[in-house]
């Protein structure tokens, strides 16, 4: 649901501090007196995907002390799946850092002394020389330190810039910093880090074991893993992100690369805020949101119905074979105005049936099977076709799909599966003792194929054998 | 304590190991222009890495670079720190790869033994044989294979010297075990920023990503020399080792 657009007529000429702030919470600014003197010291509350630190409710800068470890690991990338990751912090994404615009930020870089290699961190909020890549490179059982002043606020990746950069940042060494502006932002019901990133294995998507990273993959950017915070299903199933209906949810997304650009797109919701990029310029109504590699966008809706909604990148053999698909709970009451469900479902026929039958062709004859033969293509021709409505225990659906298990329907006269299968069937009838009224359309199958099916059926779900032939098919077929 | 602990009072077991006959050649480092290419004579090289026993017998000789004497200057706190003592270690380290030296220690015992640190030409000329070849930097499973050790934290207890491959010239442990420090370790990176535009010698800084690289595709070696400039001359570090040449 829309939010009401920001009331840009309110002035910030009121807030002479505000010289570069997003009015992302007037409410709270008209209220709040802002002081742009340095003062105090904190450590920086550090948090792991998905978790936010909490909000800032400062209204002063101070110093901020971020304390980062680099923790080279192996863990695991999928289920079954082990992967050597680089990590700031010990997970992949890196640990969300949030700090306010003004902040000193004093930044200490420890590289565990277990580490194989040295590293650094480019931070994107830095204003300065390589956003701190160079002061803080770091060999193996050290530590670095530098400071820097949060000057832009938004919501920045930062990385490992060290040689092969390539490399550092696709084994997952990324992670987001958060500059609030001086005002603050919206207050929001959740706050949530999804970072998407994507890997290249030695061994295809799913391949067990330990797998190494691959050089070429990475070099044609052909990623065998697309993920959201480092793991395929790390936001899926127990681990799903949670919220309540009416609730307002902010999602901080960031895009670690290290080639990809990700096409992020929330499945059964629409964005009522996306600030792009990551900047402070608010774009509305959106579907899909373009998150760099390298950069970030904050996305922020209000959920109206109880759903599972699903994150995806939209390039989207990306979220179905690579990985990259999360999911969101949204529980609660339904409003069946904003979205009823299921209505009815009824079969479409087109007319005459002529779309489901194949242009004649010359008849080849077709060689005749044994009973075992047809059996056998039976089974493959049901799976394919029948199983679908009549279910693979051949139990069917009370109430829509008869039963073709221990069926009285064709018990006494298997003709009456070949005219159903031939012509389809319409109107009520009656299966071991439950009436059916729907309609089953007429299936585009040769009379040798239906000779099988209906002897593979015959021959199993506790029905009582027999077997049918392409000849009893044609008879019944000229009726 | 006693059994497991290796001291001064047992005699080392690997010490007086030979060295490999290095016919010399030509190397041209992946960050030069053809024109820069290094001609090298030949030379002989441990064919393993220092071991902690062997470090142990040279302190017994010159006890001013224990632990406890030498001078902070030439070797930052965590010197031999994974030592129990000054002059004991746990036993099963005996023969694994002495770490946690400093550059400075690491030439004082190679001149100590009439020998010197291998220069980066040197060693890189080294370190790019595999079993059966003088030069397999073009062999693509080789260079994973140096990859993957490169992708893997250290191990908790250093392997013994010897346990990797031997290479052409004879020489183990080149790739495996230890990083190892060169003798003018620090003459190719002036800065850790690996994609700045540096006057001096910018096809190098541009790391992984430069056109100008003799040989963009060879992470393994772009990352010994990121750890190279990561690190000072007093610094120890628990996954640099060394061996010598003459």
């Amino acid at each position: 649901m829309k939010q009401p657009i920001f009331k840009f007529a309110i002035t910030v000429a009121a807030f002479c501090i505000m010289a570069l702030g997003c009015n992302n919470s007037q409410e709270e600014s008209n209220t709040k007196q802002y002081s742009e003197i340095l003062s105090g010291e904190e450590v920086a509350v550090l948090t792991d995907a998905p978790n936010v630190p909490p909000p800032i409710t400062r209204t002063h800068p101070t110093k901020v002390i971020v304390t980062l470890e680099v923790i080279e690991k192996e863990m695991e990338m999928m289920d079954g799946v082990k992967y050597n990751f680089w990590t700031f912090g010990g997970s992949v994404p890196g640990k969300f850092i949030r700090v306010r615009q003004g902040d000193v930020v004093e930044f200490h870089l420890k590289n565990n002394p277990n580490n194989k290699l040295p590293h650094n961190i480019d931070l994107h909020a830095v204003s300065g020389q390589g956003g701190g890549a160079a002061a803080t490179f770091t060999a193996p059982g050290h530590e670095t330190q530098f400071t820097f002043t949060a000057l832009n606020h938004g919501l920045y990746i930062y990385h490992c810039a060290t040689a092969p950069v390539g490399m550092h940042i696709g084994n997952g060494m990324y992670g987001l910093i958060l500059v609030e502006p001086k005002e603050g932002l919206k207050k929001v019901d959740k706050e949530y880090y999804v970072c998407q990133g994507d890997f290249y294995t030695k061994g295809a998507y799913g391949e067990s074991g330990l797998q190494q990273f691959n050089m070429d993959k990475a070099l044609k950017e052909q990623p065998d893993y697309v993920v959201f915070n480092g793991k395929v299903g790390a936001l899926t199933g127990d681990n799903a992100l949670k919220a309540k209906v009416g609730e307002t949810v902010r999602l901080f997304v960031g895009n670690g690369g290290p080639n990809l650009v990700s096409s992020f797109h929330v499945i059964g919701e629409i964005f009522d805020n996306v600030y792009q990029e990551g900047g402070c310029v608010a774009n509305h109504d959106i579907q899909t949101t373009l998150v760099p590699a390298g950069g970030s966008a904050i996305t922020e809706f209000k959920c109206d119905v109880p759903a599972t909604l699903i994150l995806v990148d939209h390039s989207i053999f990306r979220t179905f074979n690579k990985g990259s698909l999360g999911m969101l709970k949204v529980e609660g009451a339904e409003n069946k105005t904003v979205f009823s469900g299921q209505q009815d479902d009824r079969i479409y026929q087109a007319e005459g049936g002529a779309s489901q039958t194949m242009p004649e062709g010359p008849v080849v004859a077709e060689k005749a099977l044994t009973k075992d033969e047809k059996i056998a293509q039976g089974k493959a021709l049901y799976t394919s076709i029948c199983q679908a409505c009549h279910q693979a225990d051949a139990n069917g659906i009370n109430g829509s799909f008869p039963p073709l298990a221990k069926s009285d329907y064709f018990a006494s006269d298997p003709n009456k599966a070949i005219r159903a299968v031939l012509h389809g069937v319409s109107g009520k009838i009656t299966v071991n003792g439950k009436t059916f009224d729907g309609i089953m359309p007429k299936q585009t199958m040769s009379d040798g194929q239906i000779a099988s099916v209906i002897t593979y059926v015959l021959n199993n779900f506790g029905n009582k054998g027999g077997e049918v032939t392409a000849a009893d098919v044609a008879k019944q077929r000229r009726k | 304590m006693v059994l497991c602990v290796y001291s001064m009072s047992a005699q080392p077991a690997v010490a007086g190991k030979g060295m490999a006959t290095i016919k010399g050649g030509s190397y041209l480092p992946l960050y030069s222009a053809d024109t820069q290419r290094i001609t090298l004579r030949a030379f002989n090289m441990d064919i393993y890495p220092v071991t902690n026993a062997d470090y142990l017998l040279f302190l017994s000789k010159y006890p001013e670079w224990s632990r406890r004497k030498v001078k902070s200057l030439f070797a930052d706190s965590s010197y031999l720190n994974h030592w129990i003592t000054d002059s004991s270690f746990n036993n099963n380290i005996m023969n694994s790869p002495v770490v946690n030296v400093s550059w400075f220690a690491a030439k004082k015992y190679c001149e100590c033994n009439g020998k010197r640190l291998p220069k980066v030409a040197e060693w890189e000329l080294v370190a790019r044989s595999n079993e059966k070849s003088a030069d397999a930097s073009k062999d693509k499973e080789f260079n994973q294979w140096v990859l993957n050790w490169v992708s893997k934290p250290t191990a908790k207890v250093l392997p013994n010297v010897g346990t990797t491959f031997k290479n052409y010239y004879g020489v183990y442990d080149m790739h495996g075990l230890v990083w190892e420090w060169t003798y003018d370790f620090n003459s190719a990176l002036t800065t850790g920023e690996s994609r700045g535009n540096s006057s001096l010698d910018n096809t190098f800084f541009c790391g992984g990503g430069s056109f100008d690289s003799k040989d963009i595709n060879n992470y393994a070696s772009f990352m010994r020399f990121a750890m190279r400039s990561s690190v000072k001359a007093n610094y120890c570090v628990p996954n640099i080792g060394f061996r010598c040449v003459k």
